[in-house]
C-alpha cells in the first residue's frame, strides 16, 4: 500500500516527529519506533523526490531513529543488573520532543500577544532631520559625502562648450578668501549658499579644491546632520592669523 | 501638586513622549514621589479603559504608552502605511526560546528546534529584538543571547515576568493547533 504523504512545512525534524506521533495516536511514552522511522524515513524520500533540499537535521534525526530502532530491537542486558537501570533509549527523543512542544506553543502564545504595528498602534514621530541645527547633533562631514555633494552640482552643472574661449580664470586661492570672508560674515553657511543659481562646471571644480584644502588647512568645518543632510561650513577658531597669504602656487593648482 | 494636577501635567508627558516613558523619569521630572506618580498612571489607566476612547494608556517596556485598541486594529490597519515586521514560525520559535531561556547560547537553541538557527538568530539581532549578553565560560565562549527592550515594546509586555507562562507538557497536546499561523507574506 502506497503511503500517501501530504507535504507540510515543517520547521525541522522535532516539528516533522511531533506531527507524525499525534497523527498517529501514539503514546509518547511509548513511541512505535519501527512504524515512526517508516514514516518519517517516507516523508524525507518524497522531500527528495521533489527535490527539495533535505536539510542535514532530517537526516541526522533518521540516522538516530534507526539507531533507537536498533537499539530496541537488541535483548535488554542481563535483568539481573537492576541497579543500573538501562534508561529506554527513546528516553532522550521524548524528552527533547516534549521541550519542543513546550516551546512550539509559547511562539504560538507570544504570536497572539497585541503586537506594536500589527494589533495595536502608537503615535508616530517625525523624524529627528526635521528637527536640527542646534550644531550640537552634527556629525562631521567625510570625504565621500563631499564628493557626493559636488556630483550633484556637476551633474545639474551645463555640459561644457569648447567652442567658446574661457577668458575667466577662477583661481583656488580667490576662492579660499572669498569663502573666508564670506564666513567672517557669518558663522555658518549652508554648502549651497557657495554658489550661483547655476554654476559652471569650472566653478564647482574649484570650489571643490578650495573646500579640500581649507580643511586641511583647518580653516573650516564640514558638519551634516544626517547622511543626506545639507552640509554647514563653519569657520573653524585660529582666526588670529588674519589674512592667509595664498599664491597660486603654493596650493600646487595651475 | 494636588492630585487632580499631578495627573493631568503626567498625562501630558506620557502623551508627548516618543516612546514608554517610565515612572521613574515622570517622577524626578515633576519632583514627587514615586508612589504618588505610580498611583496617578493607574487612575489613569483604569479611566482610559473605562471611557471606551480610541486609545487606552498602556504598561509596556517598564514605562507608559498611549496605544490604540487592539479590537480597531483592522481599520487602523488600513490607513497605516508602515508594514510592520513579518515573523516566519522559526524567527517566533526561536523569539520565544530565547526570551524564556535567556541567557541563551545559540548552541542551546539549535538543541531546542533541532534546526539551524544562526540566520534567524541574525535577523532577530538586526531587528533589534534580541541582544548579546556576553559569552558563556564553557570552552570555545559561546556568544549568549537575551530579549532586548524593543521585544517588550513590541509585544506590548511590561517586563520579562509578565511573559505568558510557560505550560509544561507531560502529554502531547493534542488539542493545539498542529501550525503556528506566523505571519503570512
Amino acid at each position: 500500500m502506497p503511503y500517501e504523504i501530504k507535504i507540510e512545512n515543517f520547521e525541522g525534524p522535532l516539528d516533522l516527529l511531533l506531527h507524525l506521533i499525534k497523527k498517529n495516536e501514539m503514546d509518547i511514552y511509548d513511541i512505535e519506533i519501527a512504524r515512526i522511522t517508516d514514516q518519517y524515513l517516507a516523508y524525507i524520500d518524497a522531500m527528495q523526490s521533489l527535490n527539495l533540499d533535505v536539510a542535514g537535521e532530517f537526516l541526522l534525526m533518521a540516522a538516530s531513529l534507526i539507531h533507537i530502532k536498533s537499539r530496541l530491537l537488541l535483548p535488554s542486558a542481563e535483568e539481573e543488573d537492576a541497579e543500573e537501570e538501562e534508561e529506554d533509549p527513546r528516553a532522550e527523543l521524548v524528552r527533547r520532543l516534549l521541550e519542543y512542544q513546550k516551546y512550539k506553543e509559547a511562539a504560538a502564545t507570544l504570536d497572539s500577544l497585541d503586537r506594536l504595528g500589527r494589533d495595536v498602534f502608537a503615535r508616530k514621530f517625525p523624524s529627528p532631520d526635521l528637527e536640527q541645527l542646534d550644531g550640537e547633533e552634527l556629525e562631521a562631514v567625510g570625504l565621500y559625502e563631499l564628493v557626493e555633494a559636488f556630483r550633484e552640482l556637476l551633474r545639474e552643472a551645463p555640459e561644457e562648450r569648447f567652442h567658446e574661449v574661457d577668458i575667466e580664470r577662477l583661481s583656488v586661492a580667490d576662492r579660499i578668501n572669498d569663502i573666508l570672508s564670506t564666513l567672517a560674515a557669518k558663522k555658518s553657511l549652508a554648502f549651497t549658499e557657495l554658489f550661483s543659481r547655476r554654476p559652471e562646471r569650472q566653478e564647482v571644480v574649484v570650489s571643490f579644491l578650495a573646500m579640500l584644502e581649507l580643511v586641511k588647512l583647518r580653516m573650516v568645518r564640514l558638519m551634516q546632520s544626517s547622511r543626506e543632510g545639507t552640509i554647514w561650513i563653519y569657520a573653524a577658531v585660529a582666526e588670529e592669523e588674519g589674512e592667509l597669504n595664498l599664491e597660486e602656487g603654493s596650493l600646487g593648482y595651475c | 501638586m494636588d492630585t487632580a494636577e499631578l495627573k493631568r501635567v503626567i498625562e501630558g508627558l506620557v502623551f508627548v513622549s516618543e516612546g514608554p516613558i517610565k515612572a521613574e523619569r515622570i517622577a524626578a521630572a515633576l519632583e514627587e514621589e514615586k508612589r504618588k506618580v505610580n498611583q496617578a498612571l493607574a487612575e489613569l489607566e483604569g479611566e482610559y479603559l473605562r471611557a471606551g476612547r480610541g486609545f487606552v494608556l498602556v504598561r509596556t517596556a517598564e514605562g507608559y504608552q498611549f496605544r490604540t485598541r487592539p479590537e480597531d486594529a483592522e481599520w487602523l490597519r488600513r490607513l497605516n502605511k508602515s508594514r510592520p515586521f513579518k515573523f516566519s514560525r522559526a524567527a517566533l520559535e526561536t523569539l520565544s526560546i530565547i526570551a524564556y531561556r535567556q541567557p541563551i547560547t545559540r548552541a542551546e537553541i539549535e538543541y531546542l528546534r533541532g534546526v539551524d538557527s544562526g540566520g534567524v538568530v541574525k535577523t532577530l539581532l538586526d531587528k533589534h529584538l534580541i541582544r548579546i549578553l556576553g559569552k558563556k565560560d564553557v570552552p570555545g565562549r559561546p556568544l549568549m543571547y537575551g530579549t532586548t527592550r524593543e521585544f517588550l515594546e513590541l509585544f506590548g509586555l511590561h517586563d520579562l515576568a509578565g511573559l505568558p507562562t510557560l505550560k509544561e507538557f507531560s502529554e502531547l497536546d493534542l488539542e493545539a493547533a498542529d501550525e503556528i499561523a506566523g505571519d503570512a507574506d
